[in-house]
């Protein structure tokens, strides 16, 4: 669209428009402002690098006084002793891998959809009970999880989903983080927009899957994001006491708090546990930064 | 009065009869919203409510709770000095971390948003990553160590500051800094994920017409154009910041230790673990967490209040 635009456009006029590309802004404070960006990312990521060459260290290195922050001889042993370890129990690493690979899949795929579906109506609906409903969402969320994790398990004792993968998949269906997202970011879709869909004879669930899921589509990236990374990091503990039926992430840690004898082992968990959620939002990253689209009518 | 009354209850009769009409209308709004109401209910606000009713109550999790009344919130307020210690260590950080881990978000996302894509999405994953990384800040321990194996002291040392190693995680004088440190690092989160996403969504073409009506720099173009445009993610992340800074407890136990020493860093989530957990008292932990349930909720008013005027 702009590419056709400056074609058209004559010669000076152009030149003109490259040298302004972004008004209100000064040369001095783009440099001043991009330091500053800099030295807080550095600062950031130091820690990440860090552990990541923890992970990396021989024995001897993790040790060593003064303590030294690169390895100086990196090896893979840490990763490759706590596959050794993983193998030794008699839960196999694949079955653990399989448990959170399964919580963590269908978990985010019913939040998604029922969560968008609650936050469609909510946000673009005008019906009794909606503000109030809305409201508890909200509060919902600043109640401690420790308190409320007795009530839980008598309520999922009660379904009979205890030792069972449902009781963490379905409440996660129906956390309120999910549906606060989706609800704020499909406010500002132009209700227009779905009169249109309307008129031209769209059902509410075409509206809903045609129209609003594929407009707010860096929304539900985020929130697939938030799903997988809570996911990953359940350890399932109160839930779940088969050992076959345990997180990765659980049996990952219980290796991690072996002492002192497991301090390779243990950096290399750190580095596990960590690489996962981190990958997944590289992957994903690219569908957050698309342009949402805000009108797509003209008024 | 009686009249009054009369009226009143007339005009509640009708406003019902128009709601329930309305509703009857919106059968589809509620068909829509059913599977999450229904899962919401029965997975959150039943709990919340049976914990509440549980902080009425002396209940020890085996024997069936039994009714004290308001004695669980007498004992809190009155005689639990540490529960107060709790309270001012979580006022502490809430209020240090909250506002500026909020403000960072969105001043980085928003910095960010102007970067060339590919200088945008490394950036996004550097300022991301500490808050996705699971249990990463147990690292700062390694950092803090209290000999001089610990790299903050270690560097101290070698640059002459001092000449001892302080022991960072054992005394309470350095103890909350350091935690509030280690908050702030994680504090690029939730919030910040979705104010990068939300500014996506700003209509570019209200910046050139900004710019027509004499927006002179940046600043002015945030205050009058993004700000306000971005509303709806700036209330979504004020609550994300005060869920997480006031729920602060995994960063405490995890650096300072539990319990740490004389209390100080204890906080009210800490404290309410140690009356669920280790002393099994679920009445109390319960009366704890709806007190922070109720100073949670009034600050979430007082913010949103506040950002309603945001871009005016």
């Amino acid at each position: 669209m702009s590419k056709k635009k400056k074609k058209e456009q004559p010669e000076v006029y152009r030149k003109k428009l490259i040298k302004r590309r972004k008004p209100n802004r000064s040369i001095v404070g783009d440099i001043f402002l991009y330091l500053f960006l800099v030295l807080v990312a550095v600062v950031m990521v130091f820690p990440i690098v860090y552990a990541v060459n923890n992970a990396m260290k021989p024995l001897d290195e993790l040790f060593m006084f003064p303590p030294k922050i690169f390895a100086r001889n990196p090896t893979f042993d840490n990763f490759s002793d706590l596959f050794v370890t993983m193998g030794k129990s008699w839960v196999t690493f694949s079955r653990y891998l399989f448990n959170t690979v399964f919580i963590t899949v269908v978990g985010t795929a019913g939040h998604l959809i029922i969560a968008s579906m609650g936050a469609f109506v909510l946000a673009k609906y005008d019906f009794p009970g909606n503000k109030t409903f809305f409201g508890l969402v909200t509060v919902a969320m600043m109640f401690s999880g420790y308190v409320t994790a007795i009530p839980n398990y008598l309520i999922i004792n009660a379904l009979g989903w205890v030792d069972t993968y449902w009781a963490i998949i379905i409440p996660a269906f129906a956390s309120p983080m999910g549906l606060f997202l989706m609800k704020q970011f499909m406010e500002g879709l132009p209700m227009s927009l779905i009169e249109a869909a309307k008129i031209d004879g769209a059902s509410e669930w075409k509206v809903f899957y045609g129209i609003v899921m594929p407009n707010v589509k860096p929304a539900w990236m985020t929130l697939i994001i938030f799903s997988v990374q809570a996911l990953w990091n359940n350890k399932a503990a109160t839930f779940i006491y088969s050992e076959e039926r345990k997180t990765l992430v659980y049996a990952l840690q219980q290796i991690q708090s072996g002492g002192i004898a497991r301090t390779g082992q243990a950096a290399a968990v750190l580095v596990v546990v960590m690489i996962v959620p981190i990958l997944i939002f590289v992957f994903s990253e690219s569908q957050i930064l698309e342009t949402m689209a805000s009108s797509g009518l003209k008024d | 009065m009686k009249d009054f009354f009369r009226k009143y209850m007339i005009l509640r009769r009708q406003n019902t009869q128009i709601a329930i009409k309305k509703a009857k209308r919106s059968k589809m709004c509620y068909a829509f919203l059913a599977p999450y109401a229904i899962l919401f209910t029965l997975f959150y606000i039943l709990p919340v409510v049976t914990s509440i009713f549980f902080s009425f109550t002396y209940y020890n999790i085996l024997e069936s709770p039994r009714f004290v009344g308001l004695q669980n919130y007498i004992s809190l307020i009155l005689e639990d000095d540490i529960f107060l210690i709790g309270i001012k260590n979580t006022f502490m950080i809430a209020v240090i971390t909250g506002p500026l881990g909020y403000i960072m978000s969105f001043l980085f996302a928003w910095l960010i948003n102007e970067l060339p894509r590919w200088v945008r999405s490394i950036a996004v994953v550097i300022f991301y990553a500490p808050s996705i990384a699971g249990n990463c800040y147990v690292i700062f321990s390694v950092f803090f160590r209290g000999d001089a194996y610990g790299y903050v002291n270690a560097l101290l040392i070698d640059l002459g500051i001092i000449d001892a190693p302080i022991l960072w995680l054992i005394n309470p004088d350095y103890m909350l800094p350091i935690c509030m440190l280690v908050i702030l690092w994680m504090s690029l989160g939730t919030g910040f994920l979705s104010f990068v996403a939300g500014l996506q969504g700003v209509d570019k073409s209200q910046f050139e017409a900004g710019y027509m009506d004499g927006v002179k720099n940046r600043w002015q173009e945030l205050w009058y154009i993004t700000l306000p445009n971005m509303k709806p993610m700036l209330m979504f992340g004020a609550v994300m910041a005060i869920t997480q800074s006031f729920g602060v407890c995994d960063v405490t136990m995890a650096l300072c230790g539990y319990p740490s020493t004389d209390y100080a860093a204890r906080t009210v989530v800490t404290h309410l673990f140690d009356y669920g957990y280790s002393r099994f008292e679920m009445g109390y932990a319960s009366a704890i967490a709806t007190m922070l349930f109720l100073i949670m909720i009034l600050c979430n008013k007082a913010i949103q209040s506040m950002l309603r005027r945001v871009g005016t």
